[in-house]
């Protein structure tokens, strides 16, 4: 009876909480939420005008981070459990490595994105390729997406490790009994069953990604640009750090407090979102699964 | 044993597979072997024995998937029609597509039926629509499966029923025109009706494949094999005409096994 209220209350709290922030973000921020706010560029110092930059900075962040991130997490995956023997010492530091990579706070990898990406690769490309001149040596869009993407990287290893778990040994067997090669097996058999899985994790990861700031500070987020990226060495501006200059560096606060309200429902719509389309896209990948040909 | 040499007449030779002194480990134990033994070809060639006897050790090293457990290690002589399967040139991949095999569970992919039976097609390369479709056809009909599947050829094969999921895997097995079937207790999770059927099928496939086939059912050994092999503690005790072993075998280890004094 104990346990049963308690976990109880314990849930309803949670409950509450979620709809305290939601109600007083919806409640605030619908007001200023128009197609201008969404189609504009912040105007007056911030303190009118929309967020159309920040949205188009996120979501090209939030792709080229994809990019980065997900070749890159299904192979290791792929090679940790299809290949690597289980017990050799290589395949355990690398284990080791994803997941202390998971534990580490995200404001060193912004530090690290900024040592290794920007100073270290930008500058070693404008050395060789710019003469000196400062190209991509210097926060881009580019930069905070691959920092981004070795933030993300450890959740999409593990989730695709788990995904090629779930595929039963029989149909492994299967495969081999047909005469096919384990790369065959892989890629026709095993991974097709992996999709819905892999693709959690790569959602999941765009939605951490589309929330973290902390990686992006030092890497490539502008506090306002008067124009949108046009290259990837171009810096932009993004949702969760416009959140941030929004509420802490606007010279008149009593202004901009509606745009911040709005420009956070806007951010959580846009991670809300991306949850709803992962459990979409990963229960029709199911339905197809189990269903016909191709 | 003397046997091999009376079961082994020229005709027998086409899809054969002679066994010499073949061992198979488990880490440092010894599962099985040393065995010798001639399947002639075109036959059907029951494997039975008590639970952990190397019957199904013994089916596995014939297409090499004894390769897939971790620990295993093969060492003798296994030729198909003369041609060996082991050895540093030959490819394990190569031989499993000549000797197919049938699992004790039925393992449909998620896939369509069309698709199950096409993958090992496929996989071989073969991408002609019109005859990727007749081999399909082909192999369905040798399964005795084409009547009830073929206005569902593009629905999902895991909504077969276990006896036509069984029959699905034996028309992947055949698909890629194999030598040799081997079947490792196909029919041990059906219904009687579908054992039938199965067993049935078994009769008829020997008139073109190769069929070894380990089973637990004495009965099911008597009905659907030319030839029986008796396996107990990883060796090979009596190897003869199906006739011969349940009627008056030579050893009287396998009569006690088949009279149910033990296993």
């Amino acid at each position: 009876m104990a346990l049963w209220a308690s976990t109880g209350l314990a849930t309803l709290l949670v409950l509450a909480i979620l709809l305290v922030i939601l109600v007083d973000v919806v409640r605030h921020g619908t007001a200023r939420l128009t197609l201008g706010f969404l189609t504009q560029s912040p105007t007056d110092g911030m303190t009118a005008g929309g967020i159309f930059p920040a949205i188009f900075g996120t979501v090209a962040l939030v792709l080229l981070m994809t990019i980065a991130a997900l070749p890159a997490g299904v192979a290791t995956a792929i090679y940790l459990h299809e290949y690597a023997s289980p017990t050799s010492r290589a395949t355990r530091v690398v284990r080791i490595a994803v997941n202390n990579l998971a534990g580490v706070p995200s404001i060193v990898f912004g530090l690290f994105g900024l040592g290794f990406f920007v100073q270290f690769a930008g500058g070693s490309i404008d050395k060789l390729f710019f003469g000196g001149e400062k190209v991509y040596g210097q926060p881009a869009l580019i930069w905070a997406a691959l920092t981004m993407a070795v933030l993300t990287l450890p959740v999409v290893v593990v989730a695709t490790e788990e995904a090629l778990s779930a595929v039963s040994r029989d149909v492994r067997l299967a495969s081999a009994a047909l005469g096919a090669t384990k790369f065959q097996t892989i890629t026709r058999v095993v991974l097709p069953q992996a999709v819905p899985g892999i693709l959690t994790g790569a959602i999941l990861s765009i939605s951490r990604g589309a929330g973290e700031v902390a990686p992006i500070l030092f890497t490539g987020a502008a506090y306002f640009l008067p124009t949108l990226p046009h290259t990837p060495h171009d810096q932009f501006m993004q949702l969760g750090y416009h959140v941030y200059v929004l509420a802490t560096q606007s010279p008149d606060v009593d202004a901009t407090r509606p745009l911040l309200y709005a420009t956070v429902l806007v951010l959580l719509i846009l991670t809300f979102a991306l949850n709803a389309s992962a459990i979409v896209v990963r229960s029709h990948m199911r339905k197809r699964l189990s269903g016909t040909s191709s | 044993m003397n046997t091999q040499a009376a079961l082994a007449t020229d005709k027998e030779i086409l899809g054969s597979v002679r066994v010499q002194g073949l061992v198979v480990y488990y880490g440092d134990k010894r599962a099985l072997g040393p065995v010798d033994m001639m399947i002639p070809g075109k036959q059907v060639t029951a494997l039975i024995g008590p639970s952990g006897c190397g019957k199904s050790t013994f089916l596995r090293s014939l297409n090499r998937m004894n390769e897939m457990v971790i620990g295993c290690r093969v060492e003798g002589d296994v030729r198909l029609n003369d041609e060996p399967i082991y050895g540093s040139g030959v490819d394990a991949v190569a031989v499993r597509r000549r000797i197919g095999m049938v699992f004790q569970k039925s393992n449909p992919f998620p896939k369509s039926i069309f698709d199950n039976v096409a993958y090992g097609l496929r996989i071989g390369g073969l991408t002609d629509r019109s005859e990727l479709g007749g081999r399909v056809e082909q192999a369905l009909k040798h399964s005795a499966l084409w009547e009830e599947v073929k206005d569902r050829l593009h629905e999902s094969a895991l909504g077969l029923s276990g006896g036509q999921q069984q029959r699905l895997c034996i028309a992947r097995a055949l698909a890629v025109a194999p030598d040799v079937i081997l079947m490792d207790e196909p029919a041990s999770a059906l219904d009687p009706i579908a054992t039938a059927h199965i067993e049935e099928l078994i009769h008829e496939l020997a008139r073109d494949y190769t069929v070894v086939i380990v089973t637990h059912n004495m009965q099911q050994a008597a009905r659907v094999s030319h030839n029986t092999a008796f396996f107990y503690m990883g060796d090979l005790i009596e190897f003869d005409r199906t006739e011969s072993i349940f009627t008056k075998p030579k050893q009287p280890k396998t009569e006690d096994y088949i009279t149910g004094r033990f296993g």
